[in-house]
């Protein structure tokens, strides 16, 4: 039986991690196709047309952050980066630059499905839905009413638009800067504090437990993540 | 039942040492004449013949027909040609035969004193360092020219020899051979003009070669020779460990003072100490006073005198005291002296009786020691008599210095005596002569007590004048009816002599103290400034500057480079002095270790004087120093302190030496330990994870039997997921521990809300977190702080991982985080057993692991890298135990001064 599920393009100069993902992905019922080289990558995306791209930082002829942007020139293709601990502001350039997400290697498989799962929902397109539900959390975005265990919480505008922004974007890692730059402005893009600030507060709100948050997570040093 | 037989360490060693050294040979000889260069050229032609390379360094022919020829036979270096008050004199080329470096060198005459501008001052120095250099070396010596049988000869040939060579050459020689022949031959081998050229021979005759003469020498050499096997004999049974007479432990002490006389008991107690085998000390007591009056011949001799005495191998002790005799006897006690030797006073019986003799005192508190009072004779009082009436000279002129110094006494004086003229004038018939007289005397003491003697005396004679010229009769004129007035007269002078005489040497002593006292300070001071220093330049700095400024003079210090080169380091004030020359000096103190230079014995005309640096573990360097003052005679004072100052300084030197060295080792030792401790731990904690790993995979992969059931695949599979996880921990262990030693570590700050690391750090500890109960308390309000956030979270990371290993399952642990004033403190805690108290800082340590029953992996960096992390950001880090069981760990991170300010809302910058 031929694999009809979404395209995944593999961009990585490590042969083995292109054989476990290969193997991996196809199981899950995607059509994978690996490359070695940020050339090769590029020209397969236009050939290949995939419905994702997962990129690794670390290729040998082109940047990754360069893929990035030269891809972001002519494609919206959903980009995932793979990342070394380490290489924590090639991340958020690369974020910045257009990519959608990240993990960091080495990464358990289930974290990788769910963020491939995440990216694509933006294209499969349900961004029509009016409520998304999180569990126990739930957003009415035509209402802007925010809901756990059915109890409404009451939260500040702009409280409730950093909530909306992660929760549009669920799944998705959003960057300091892009949440920044969405709240507040361009001109706030630095001004990390005032995230913190209001994090800490939408969590004493929403959360069960304010200190292991199981919605809003913290990407260290990237930025948040609605989960 | 035998005698232990003791193998004296001091004698084997002395015996070892000369294996490096080179052998000396020394032909005796009784008087000249007698053939001792004849043999000395003999025994070199044999050695010769034997193909040993002999080369004759200096020998006098004295124009003798059969020396020449054996001279012929053998190889020569050309002397030195030396020019000295216009006359070319040919000396010893020492450097030449260092270089040519033979096996046996001949120089003749060894008592020879060289011509000014030689290196040593005396022929037997440069013989030592010959032997130094490890050249064997042959050589002739009369024996008049011994140092401590020069007064006998004196004594028995009525010529006293001036060129002496220390005891010490001979019996550190490994050969003497005496040459000897009887006197009836030597005589007529003068008659026969063998041994001086035709003219010379009956002045010499007369003089020297008396029968009676010859024959004493002849004894005197016989007689040393024998002395010397014996001792040879005993030194051989001792070396090896041979029972024999032991040494007695006898100890001789002689005192001796400037006087000459003293030269000769300083020799009479080396004889009575070498014949013993004893050792001796020569002591010499100042009383405080008597320092003060010496002049500059007294302390020349007393110099002269002590210097002999440490040539000859005395240890000398310098005192001050008033009472001689005391001294003397309270270290002859401490000293277990068992003989004193001192010399008979020159002093009449009535300044014996007056001042208390010496020597009675000695004796009558001697107890158990023996002691020896050996008798001057009519010269040598005489000479010191001299001495005497030259101090008494040169204090009498010293007031000439003094008259042209100041009026102002002198004028005072007038004034004083106008006053007191003026005043007792009208009132004289009521006070009486008497009290008018009494009352004249106190100018005169004034005077006295204030100005010294000689303005004394003066205002005395005033007084007198006007005391006679004003108030006795017959008045206002200078003769004197009543004779008893003279008695009143000279009353006045008396007083006056007295007490300036007094006041005089008060004065000098507080002169003298007050110098003594500047000195001893300086030293002091210097001592002070160096004892904690670290920093080498600054020690030389202060070394160089307090020197200078005590001594008075230019000051360089030299230490050696990487090269063991000489070089300049430090000086004070000029250097210019310093060219090649006295470089060259300055090295040959540094490698011989032997102070040279101006005021010495060795290479004299240098410009500078030149002291090594020593210590235990060698020459450390050179200090060099020109005295401002160019006369060379030095105060002996001053010398002592120069060599105080250099001994501190050496110390000083190595100290600092020996502490970077130290240093070096540690800073080693450590980095040793921490590299072993690295490989251990990279070698256990990469391999057993991959063993399980390996073990689990090849274990599913070889199964073909399909052996293995589902929750078993699950549970191998975890296992290697377990062991990967753990090696990727390792790994970012070790990396997080290299950034951190390497200094790559760059604190990415930012604003921190600690609340969301703990969050972090929890959520990455995921799974094993479960079946703990954890407890977070988070102050409300937290501030947030500015940090590298995801350093901190790897730091909480670190201490949940720690408390969750050395804790049971099921228990709890809290986590809090709270503000502190202006930190913000962090703890971990958890429940279970505790750290020893001693090593609750050494947790902190790398690759330090808690013996603990729970079976702990880890690396035993966790710590360590959050040690690292927290300090780098300025904060603190530490353990405590909980009173109910477990470990709490704290840290804490500063919290800026800057406040956030206003947090402004949404869209406010669109």
């Amino acid at each position: 039986m031929e694999n009809t599920g979404p395209r995944i393009l593999i961009i990585d100069d490590e042969t083995q991690i292109r054989r476990f993902l290969r193997v991996a992905l196809t199981s899950h019922g995607y059509v994978v196709k690996d490359v070695g080289t940020g050339k090769e990558g590029l020209d397969a995306i236009a050939m290949f047309s995939p419905a994702l791209v997962i990129l690794d930082l670390g290729l040998p002829d082109i940047d990754g952050i360069d893929v990035v942007r030269q891809l972001r020139e002519w494609s919206k293709v959903p980009v995932i980066i793979l990342s070394v601990k380490e290489q924590e502001t090639d991340k958020i350039t690369a974020l910045d630059s257009g990519a959608d997400d990240y993990v960091t290697k080495p990464f358990a498989m289930g974290e990788l499905l769910a963020r491939i799962r995440a990216a694509m929902r933006h294209i499969t397109g349900d961004e029509e839905q009016p409520v998304l539900q999180f569990s126990d959390l739930s957003i009415d975005l035509v209402h802007r009413r925010i809901t756990v265990d059915n109890n409404e919480i009451k939260l500040t505008q702009t409280e409730y638009e950093i909530v909306k922004n992660l929760a549009i974007n669920a799944g998705k890692v959003m960057t300091h800067r892009s949440l920044l730059r969405t709240v507040w402005g361009p001109s706030y893009e630095k001004e990390v504090q005032y995230l913190r600030v209001y994090i800490g507060q939408i969590r004493r709100k929403l959360e069960r437990d304010p200190s292991r948050p199981r919605h809003i997570i913290t990407e260290p040093g990237v930025g948040y993540r609605l989960l | 039942m035998a005698k232990e037989k003791r193998i004296d360490p001091d004698e084997l060693l002395a015996s070892l040492e000369k294996e490096g050294h080179g052998k000396l040979t020394i032909f005796l000889g009784a008087a000249a004449g007698v053939g001792k260069t004849y043999a000395m050229l003999e025994a070199a032609g044999e050695k010769l013949s034997e193909g040993i390379d002999v080369v004759v360094g200096l020998v006098e022919t004295h124009g003798r027909a059969e020396t020449e020829a054996m001279l012929k036979e053998l190889p020569i270096i050309p002397t030195k040609p030396q020019d000295y008050k216009d006359k070319t004199f040919y000396e010893m080329d020492l450097d030449a035969i260092l270089a040519r470096a033979p096996q046996i060198v001949l120089v003749d005459e060894l008592a020879h004193t060289n011509i000014e501008g030689s290196r040593h001052k005396k022929r037997y120095m440069d013989v030592q360092e010959l032997l130094a250099a490890g050249i064997n070396v042959y050589t002739t010596l009369n024996i008049q020219h011994l140092e401590t049988l020069n007064d006998i000869v004196a004594q028995i040939t009525g010529v006293t020899v001036r060129e002496t060579v220390p005891d010490q050459i001979l019996e550190s020689a490994s050969q003497i051979k005496l040459i000897d022949i009887p006197p009836e031959e030597l005589i007529q081998r003068l008659k026969d003009g063998r041994v001086y050229g035709a003219g010379q021979a009956i002045e010499a005759l007369q003089k020297f070669f008396r029968p009676g003469n010859i024959n004493a020498l002849r004894e005197l050499a016989l007689r040393y020779t024998a002395k010397k096997v014996d001792r040879q004999l005993e030194s051989y049974m001792r070396v090896h460990g041979i029972a024999g007479p032991w040494p007695t432990g006898e100890k001789v002490l002689v005192c001796i003072s400037a006087s000459p006389f003293s030269a000769k008991l300083i020799r009479i107690a080396k004889r009575m100490a070498t014949s013993q085998n004893a050792e001796w000390l020569a002591i010499h007591v100042e009383p405080s006073l008597h320092r003060l009056s010496r002049n500059e011949a007294e302390r020349d001799s007393m110099a002269n005198n002590l210097r002999l005495a440490e040539t000859l191998g005395a240890e000398i002790i310098g005192l001050t005291g008033d009472d001689i005799a005391d001294e003397i006897l309270e270290v002859a006690r401490k000293r277990n002296v068992s003989q004193i030797i001192i010399g008979k006073p020159e002093h009449t019986r009535f300044w014996a009786f007056v001042h208390g003799s010496v020597v009675d005192k000695v004796i009558r508190h001697s107890q158990g020691i023996s002691i020896h009072v050996i008798p001057g004779n009519q010269q040598e009082a005489g000479q010191s008599n001299k001495l005497i009436s030259n101090r008494i000279k040169e204090d009498s002129t010293r007031p000439q210095q003094w008259r042209t110094l100041s009026v102002l006494p002198y004028v005072v004086s007038i004034v004083m005596m106008i006053l007191m003229t003026l005043i007792l004038t009208p009132i004289s018939s009521f006070l009486g002569a008497v009290n008018i007289s009494m009352l004249f005397l106190l100018p005169v003491l004034f005077s006295a007590a204030r100005w010294g003697r000689f303005p004394a005396v003066i205002t005395a004679i005033m007084g007198v004048i006007t005391f006679d010229f004003f108030f006795v009769p017959p008045f206002f004129s200078f003769t004197v009816a009543d004779v008893r007035y003279l008695i009143s007269f000279t009353i006045f002078i008396l007083v006056a002599l007295i007490i300036g005489t007094l006041s005089d040497r008060l004065k000098k002593q507080i002169n003298y103290s007050r110098q003594r006292e500047t000195r001893v300070s300086a030293l002091y001071a210097l001592s002070r400034d160096i004892a904690a220093v670290n920093k080498l330049d600054i020690v030389l700095e202060s070394i160089a500057s307090n020197v200078a400024g005590t001594i008075e003079g230019q000051v360089v210090l030299l230490l050696p480079n990487e090269k063991a080169k000489l070089v300049l380091q430090k000086n004070s004030g000029s250097n210019d002095f310093l060219d090649e020359k006295e470089l060259a000096v300055a090295s040959w103190v540094f490698e011989r270790g032997q102070k040279a230079g101006r005021g010495t014995e060795t290479l004299g005309t240098a410009a500078a004087l030149y002291l090594p640096l020593s210590t235990e573990q060698g020459v450390q360097g050179v200090l060099g120093i020109r005295f401002n003052e160019s006369d060379a005679q030095f105060d002996p004072e001053r010398i002592r302190l120069l060599e105080a100052f250099v001994g501190l300084a050496a110390m000083a030197i190595n100290r600092i030496k020996l502490a970077e060295q130290a240093n070096q080792a540690l800073t080693l030792v450590e980095s040793e330990r921490l590299r072993t401790a690295l490989f251990n731990s990279l070698s256990h904690d990469l391999r057993t994870p991959l063993s399980s790993i390996i073990g689990a995979v090849t274990g599913l992969l070889e199964d073909r039997n399909l052996v293995y059931s589902p929750e078993a695949r699950k549970d191998l599979l975890q296992i290697i997921l377990n062991g990967a996880e753990r090696m990727n921990r390792f790994v970012g262990n070790l990396l997080d521990m290299a950034r951190l030693e390497s200094g790559m570590l760059k604190l990415k700050k930012d604003w921190c809300d600690l609340q969301d690391n703990i969050g972090v750090a929890v959520n990455r500890l995921g799974e094993s977190l479960t079946n703990r109960p954890l407890d977070i308390q988070v102050q409300p309000n937290l501030p947030l702080v500015q940090a590298d956030c995801i350093l901190i979270e790897q730091v909480l990371i670190n201490l949940l991982d720690n408390a969750l290993k050395y804790s049971e399952q099921g228990s709890k642990i809290v986590v809090t985080t709270q503000q502190r004033e202006n930190q913000l403190e962090t703890t971990v805690a958890n429940q279970g057993e505790g750290i020893p108290d001693t090593d609750l800082s050494k947790v902190f340590d790398k690759f330090y692991r808690l013996n603990s029953p729970l079976q702990v992996s880890g690396t035993g960096l966790g710590l360590a890298i959050c040690k690292g992390i927290i300090e780098a950001h300025g904060g603190e880090i530490w353990a405590n135990n909980n009173l109910l069981g477990g470990v709490t760990i704290t840290f804490t991170l500063p919290l800026s001064n800057q406040a956030i300010g206003r947090v402004p809302v949404m869209n406010e910058g669109v």
